[in-house]
């Protein structure tokens, strides 16, 4: 074992060199099939999911670098995690505790926004870095082949570090208004699955349309500030009139917002809406990931 | 033998000003959309010229452990047929078929992130280029060993030099060990030291028996490295074979050959609204040639139109060698001119000039050599400069042949003065020991 480690650190180029030179093997042994064929793509190919697979190292150097780089600028790093959902949440309750506090259906408004703002917090995040992500990215795109959708992959990756951050503050709250976990949490992987997901068909369309049309990238914010008011993360869904709730539901942070709610403050299931939630999330990432694949092969000449 | 890399008809065509559509607004594209069929009846029968080839129908084989060359101008198609090996974009037609795993090096530092310390660069840019984690840990004290900044390893590299961030970003591609490798102009970093250890490692790779696809200008260094080279011109390739021969072929003939480059039209020359360049072009013997006879003087002619009243202008040349290494440069100021040009920054009337300037017999030595062309205003503001706008061939007519036959080394090859002397008529043995 030592003796290695002294090898290679002693030899430069030679040895080593000469080394790979007999490990290398001899010419006649080519493959009989290409590893690679290069040629045109056809337009209905599906994504190719077994590449992502073979690239599974990168997608983690990826989400690594980003989430080591947003918190090395950042003097107070993984604080603003936590911070933002809690200022919010503080505001909220100091502005609209009292409105609304009343039909938060039992539970401490505060708890109530903040559970909403769990999801909410980490799905804008997601959608906003990974709709960036191809843009930011283009001296790869440009130089380098892997398969393009790791890096709307890794920017929602890297933000469920601060998802998983900010239930320490939600596990702090719990205790402090007496809330008892039951065995409804147990739902909560399956939820937290179904948010990533949704982030990540989102993320994806935003993210190849941003590489043509820049618009996207502007009107982002704008549109994440709107879905935010017809998601129920400042209100419960009763405080909407009886006959709006189904086509309301359509939307899928309906159904996950209102999961998270039931699986961690203990309220029962909506599992229609779940299912619906689920339903959109699947079609919706189903649209996506076809429209990457067409997308992605004018990425390096465009971005 | 088999080959491990086979290309067959490949094409890609690119749509011109798809880059400014790339950033194109969502309200141009409606607009455009409103506006194209005017524009498709306007150009209903003409051809498609939106689009351009930048590779058309090139196929080639290369066999496991050959290491090519790939030359050719700016624009000539080189670049983007690495960019479709190394599977960066899709080719619009034709196939290559690839018999190992491909690693390309189309620039040094791909993906660098400047917050990341040097050891964490590494791991990135490694898995970047497609080495496994296992592999980059093996190789880790080789790459900063490499590298020479061992001291610095854990400071962001935004701190570096520019010089060490080349040396690590080489060493990391140094490392990769893919079957085929795919290079692009990379080696031209850091200081001399550096590139002769980039392409001394460049030659251990080719020896390693790995298939190298090399993209270089510095005809040199591929002289060096590539048994074989291909060349490419607009698009197609028009030349394989041993890269000396190729190399020739591409001095010859890919260049600017008749002695003139000529634009004639005064809204589209290369140039400006002040000043655009009309010609250039070489003289020798009362001729317009590109070939020039070693022992007579040859005339460099620059034509250019003013368009702006009382513009001051300069004239100026830089002269290269084949390597496209500067030769010298100079300009009809006073003090760099043996003889007066009254027009040296002096308020030009619009019209078309011409400037003129001489380069001595028995000066340059055998070979090619580049003229780039400058035109400037009030003496430092460049306003044109056109590189390697003619080039011309210097030809041995025997002036200084009759003793010696042989090559004469260097650039230039003038006649110096050369005189002996008889400093004492005899010579005395120094007395053994003497030093005590």
């Amino acid at each position: 074992m030592a003796m290695t480690t002294g090898d290679s650190a002693g030899t430069l180029g030679s040895t080593a060199s000469a080394a790979t030179a007999r490990n290398a093997p001899p010419p006649h042994s080519l493959p009989d099939e290409p590893l690679f064929i290069i040629q045109p793509s056809k337009s209905w190919a599906a994504l190719d999911v077994r590449a992502l697979w073979d690239y599974r190292e990168l997608l983690y150097f990826l989400m690594w670098r980003d989430v080591k780089v947003r918190y090395k600028q950042t003097a107070l790093g993984v604080v603003w995690v936590v911070m933002q959902p809690l200022l919010t949440t503080l505001v909220l309750t100091a502005f609209l505790g009292r409105f609304v506090g009343s039909a938060s259906e039992g539970i401490p408004y505060p708890l109530f926004v903040y559970v909403g703002m769990l999801p909410w917090t980490f799905f804008t995040g997601a959608v906003t870095s990974s709709s960036n992500s191809l843009v930011n990215n283009s001296h790869l795109i440009t130089k380098v082949y892997f398969p393009r959708l790791l890096i709307p992959v890794s920017a929602v990756a890297a933000r469920l570090l601060d998802f998983a951050v900010s239930f320490v503050v939600l596990v702090a709250m719990m205790a402090y208004y007496g809330v008892g976990v039951t065995r409804a949490v147990l739902m909560l992987p399956v939820l937290v699955l179904l948010v990533t997901l949704l982030a990540l068909g989102v993320g994806m369309a935003t993210s190849a349309l941003n590489v043509r049309y820049r618009d996207v990238g502007v009107v982002m914010p704008l549109l994440l500030q709107l879905w935010m008011f017809a998601s129920p993360v400042v209100y419960p869904v009763g405080a909407l009139p009886e006959g709006w709730r189904r086509l309301y539901s359509l939307n899928p942070l309906v159904g996950v917002i209102e999961g998270f709610r039931s699986a961690l403050v203990g309220r029962s299931f909506d599992w229609e809406a779940l299912g619906v939630a689920a339903a959109v999330t699947a079609a919706l990432l189903g649209v996506a990931a076809f429209s990457f694949r067409r997308m992605e092969t004018y990425f390096a000449d465009i971005v | 033998m088999k080959p491990i890399i086979r290309v067959e008809g490949l094409s890609k065509q690119y749509r011109l000003g798809a880059r400014r559509e790339a950033n194109a607004t969502l309200r141009e594209t409606i607009y455009g959309a409103l506006g194209s069929p005017l524009k498709r009846l306007r150009r209903a029968g003409g051809a498609d010229d939106d689009t351009v080839w930048a590779l058309k129908d090139v196929s080639f084989e290369v066999r496991p452990g050959e290491v090519l060359g790939v030359i050719g101008r700016n624009g000539a198609g080189k670049s983007t047929l690495l960019k479709i090996l190394s599977r960066v974009t899709e080719p619009t037609a034709g196939r290559a078929e690839l018999y190992g795993r491909v690693g390309s090096l189309l620039e040094v530092g791909t993906g660098f992130h400047p917050e990341l310390s040097g050891r964490e660069n590494i791991y990135l840019n490694g898995s970047i280029l497609g080495m496994r984690r296992a592999e980059i840990e093996n190789k880790f004290d080789e790459i900063v060993a490499f590298s020479e900044i061992e001291k610095f390893i854990d400071t962001p590299v935004k701190r570096y030099s520019s010089g060490m961030y080349m040396r690590l970003a080489f060493a990391v591609a140094a490392h990769l060990e893919p079957e085929i490798l795919l290079v692009d102009e990379v080696l031209a970093v850091g200081d001399a030291a550096f590139q002769k250890k980039c392409l001394g490692k460049m030659g251990d790779v080719a020896r390693e028996g790995r298939t190298v696809l090399f993209v270089s200008h510095n005809l040199g260094s591929l002289l060096n490295l590539c048994p074989r080279a291909i060349m490419f011109s607009g698009g197609q390739k028009v030349a394989d074979g041993p890269t000396g021969e190729v190399i020739s072929e591409y001095i010859s003939g890919g260049g600017a050959t008749a002695g003139e480059r000529l634009w004639d039209d005064p809204a589209t020359a290369p140039g400006n609204d002040k000043v655009r360049l009309r010609a250039v072009r070489i003289v020798s013997g009362g001729e317009v040639s590109s070939d020039v006879d070693i022992q007579k003087e040859t005339r460099v002619e620059i034509d250019f139109w003013n368009l702006k009243p009382d513009a001051r202008i300069t004239v100026g040349i830089h002269l290269l060698d084949k390597m496209g290494s500067g030769v010298l440069s100079s300009a009809n100021m006073h003090s760099a001119n043996l003889v007066r040009d009254e027009w040296f920054d002096r308020p030009h009337p619009v019209g078309l000039y011409r400037t003129a300037c001489t380069l001595p017999g028995n000066f340059l030595n055998e070979g090619v050599y580049y003229i780039n062309a400058v035109l400037l205003t009030n003496v430092i503001d460049i306003e044109v400069i056109v590189n390697e706008a003619v080039s011309f061939n210097v030809h041995e007519s025997g002036g200084m042949r009759k003793e010696y036959g042989g090559y004469w080394l260097g650039v230039v090859r003038p006649k110096l003065a050369w005189q002996s002397e008889q400093l004492e008529p005899a010579v005395e043995a120094a007395p053994a020991g003497g030093a005590l």
